[in-house]
């Protein structure tokens, strides 16, 4: 997947390439490679709302089972709702980070044909939210840290969804959230998209990786609302702050976890290591918090978003 | 155009109807009742303003007549939407409503502007079409003599989105439910979230949820009743979680509407599908109730629920006290 706009880091590493097929020991290769850097670090230090759409949806962006992979020392998936199905756009289940015992649950999206069909291109139906309420459930009896890491487009919009109460089961699912006796920690790590992304995103700290985005809807989605065309999803990405930085501004995100240079998809397990980082910092900061106050700062927090 | 013409709704007077426009009332009622219904209006061009064609059927009704009727065709029973103003007055006994917040003023979290236009200016446009200053309105009210907090979500002020201010005010009614220990109505119509505002808007949902988890702490009761349409955040959080979760007949109901899940799946969703006999028989609904009854409906299940402050059944202290006996001590492996 290609990026339009890293054309000329693209043309440097064509040059690389060439070089390196006629002489790997090439001299001018590592000043090339320098180069690169260099002009990689310049593009995404400056990365415009659509751009960083763009890259938050790319394709080779670490996933939930990527991060699971690189983060955790166990981990033991957990399948099915109980109630209807296994839905595989929410996958789930305890996990050890560094020692430390967590409940890990997240959205799932696939890379090819195959695999977004499996996983429904992470848009989970209702059973993925009560697997969810579940395993949140499961996490309180045994007094487990919640870790969510969020990236989907939205809850899935079908027929069969409605039939089996997507609306419920996400308003569910974010009730549940608010008052879990045990700490929650929720990264965004690529699209947060929507109440198909806020159902498992109520929690006592909200970061985001640097290059994800949180909306109320998709840019073309909220184009197509406002002014009745979806092409204009780049002009709506730019006007509805959605974009990390932004949404610590507005005081909605509590961190930022920075990327490898050129964005997670470049790195998964240098993308790992800083979000394992990260999120072993947030939970030291919540360590030994009563639940009485930790339930009330939660409710407290989401209670004065957007109060005159 | 007055609203005289519903006292028999109310088993009340004429008289005891127009005393809603001298006292009790918050000051904004007044004056938005002056205003004609606006979906009749959309309609009049069929026969001037005595005639209302209905979209469904098509058949022409006189409009004195349909408002007695409750805005629902007299042929084919399609329940026209309602104002927000209007459907407080056809469900609170006259003269009980008394507004909350009414001069609560928008917000503008986002400074948001799309092309030339301000979404201030869009805020404003909306207030003089409407006649209230945001989309929802909410006060304390008595339904055939049991008192509640009552609130209703405007659907033509920005398809009734829930920003902060709607969010706040939906908010601010559960509190006040909370503070007052009176059952919870609330009557949702909306598009969902109000994108001007961005994720402001989306963690509404976040914030409704937050207190409604309050209410059932204070063991209060809530009814949620969804009128057409209702969709996105607002069925996504507070609207669904209801005690009692009521439908008008054909509202359409759902997470998503019509036209997107059409869009995303390509295919022609049958008859019927997400709307709310639908969602009855699905098991999302408790009840599907035609507008002239839904304030018996309402009325009885005050009825019942005031009733329990005075029944004999405590809230199983004394069982949970004789389960909290510490753990007895095991050796394993002795």
């Amino acid at each position: 997947m290609e990026l339009e706009w890293e054309g000329p880091v693209r043309q440097l590493d064509g040059e690389i390439a060439n070089i390196r097929r006629v002489n790997p020991d090439d001299d001018r290769i590592k000043s090339l490679e320098e180069d690169r850097e260099a002009r990689l670090r310049d593009l995404y230090q400056e990365l415009s709302p659509w751009q960083t759409v763009q890259v938050a949806r790319h394709r080779d962006r670490p996933y939930l089972l990527d991060y699971i992979k690189w983060m955790f020392t166990d981990f033991v998936e957990v399948h099915g709702d109980r109630r209807f199905g296994d839905d595989r756009a929410i996958l789930g289940g305890p996990a050890l980070l560094d020692g430390t015992p967590l409940m890990v649950i997240g959205h799932q999206k696939g890379r090819d044909t195959a695999s977004n069909l499996m996983h429904n291109f992470g848009m989970p139906n209702p059973e993925g939210y009560r697997k969810a309420i579940r395993l949140f459930r499961h996490a309180e009896k045994l007094g487990l840290p919640v870790l969510t890491l969020v990236d989907t487009p939205g809850a899935n919009p079908s027929l069969p969804a409605e039939e089996r109460g997507q609306a419920q089961a996400i308003a569910e699912s974010i009730a549940v959230m608010l008052s879990l006796r045990v700490p929650t920690i929720c990264v965004v790590t690529g699209e947060g998209g929507s109440g198909g992304a806020l159902a498992i995103a109520v929690a006592d700290r909200l970061a985001m990786l640097q290059y994800s985005i949180l909306t109320v809807a998709s840019p073309e989605a909220a184009a197509s609302i406002l002014w009745r065309d979806a092409s204009q999803a780049p002009e709506a990405a730019a006007v509805m702050r959605i974009t990390g930085p932004e949404l610590v501004e507005l005081g909605i995100v509590d961190s930022l976890i920075p990327e490898p240079p050129g964005g997670a998809h470049r790195d998964h397990a240098g993308a790992a290591r800083l979000l394992r980082e990260h999120v072993l910092a947030m939970l030291e900061e919540l360590r030994g918090e009563d639940v009485e106050d930790l339930i009330r700062k939660r409710h407290d927090k989401y209670r004065n978003i957007g109060r005159p | 155009m007055g609203r005289k013409g519903l006292g028999w709704y109310h088993g009340e007077s004429r008289a005891a109807s127009a005393a809603l426009s001298q006292k009790g009332v918050g000051r904004n009622m007044r004056d938005i009742l002056r205003r004609s219904h606006r979906e009749d209006e959309r309609d009049a061009g069929a026969g001037g303003d005595l005639w209302v064609r209905c979209s469904k059927c098509k058949e022409l009704l006189y409009r004195p007549e349909h408002e007695q009727n409750l805005w629902v065709c007299s042929k084919c029973k399609h329940h026209f939407r309602v104002a927000a103003p209007d459907r407080i007055h056809i469900t609170a006994d006259p003269g009980s409503f008394e507004e909350r917040d009414a001069d609560l003023p928008p917000m503008d979290p986002l400074h948001f502007r799309s092309g030339v236009r301000t979404y201030r200016e869009k805020l404003e446009q909306s207030a003089a079409a409407t006649g209230s200053p945001e989309a929802f309105l909410y006060g304390l009210a008595r339904i055939d003599d049991s008192p509640c907090v009552l609130g209703v979500i405007e659907i033509e002020f920005i398809g009734g989105s829930m920003g902060a201010i709607v969010g706040e005010k939906v908010t601010r009614a559960i509190e006040t439910s909370i503070a007052t220990n009176l059952p919870l109505i609330l009557f949702s119509s909306s598009g969902g979230a109000r994108m001007q505002e961005g994720v402001v808007s989306l963690m509404q949902m976040a914030k409704t949820l937050a207190r409604l988890d309050d209410l059932g702490a204070a063991s209060v009761p809530f009814v949620s009743v969804m009128t057409d349409p209702c969709y996105g955040g607002v069925t996504a959080s507070f609207a669904m979680l209801g005690d009692v979760n009521i439908g008008e007949p054909g509202a359409f109901i759902g997470f998503a509407g019509p036209r997107v899940i059409e869009q995303t799946t390509r295919e022609r969703l049958p008859p019927g599908a997400a709307q709310s006999e639908f969602l009855l028989s699905h098991g999302m609904l408790d009840l599907v109730v035609p507008r002239p009854e839904m304030r018996t409906m309402l009325a009885r299940l005050l009825r019942i629920y005031a009733a329990r402050s005075t029944a004999a059944y405590g809230s199983g202290e004394a069982f949970l006290e004789s389960r909290s006996a510490p753990p007895e001590k095991v050796a394993v492996g002795a």
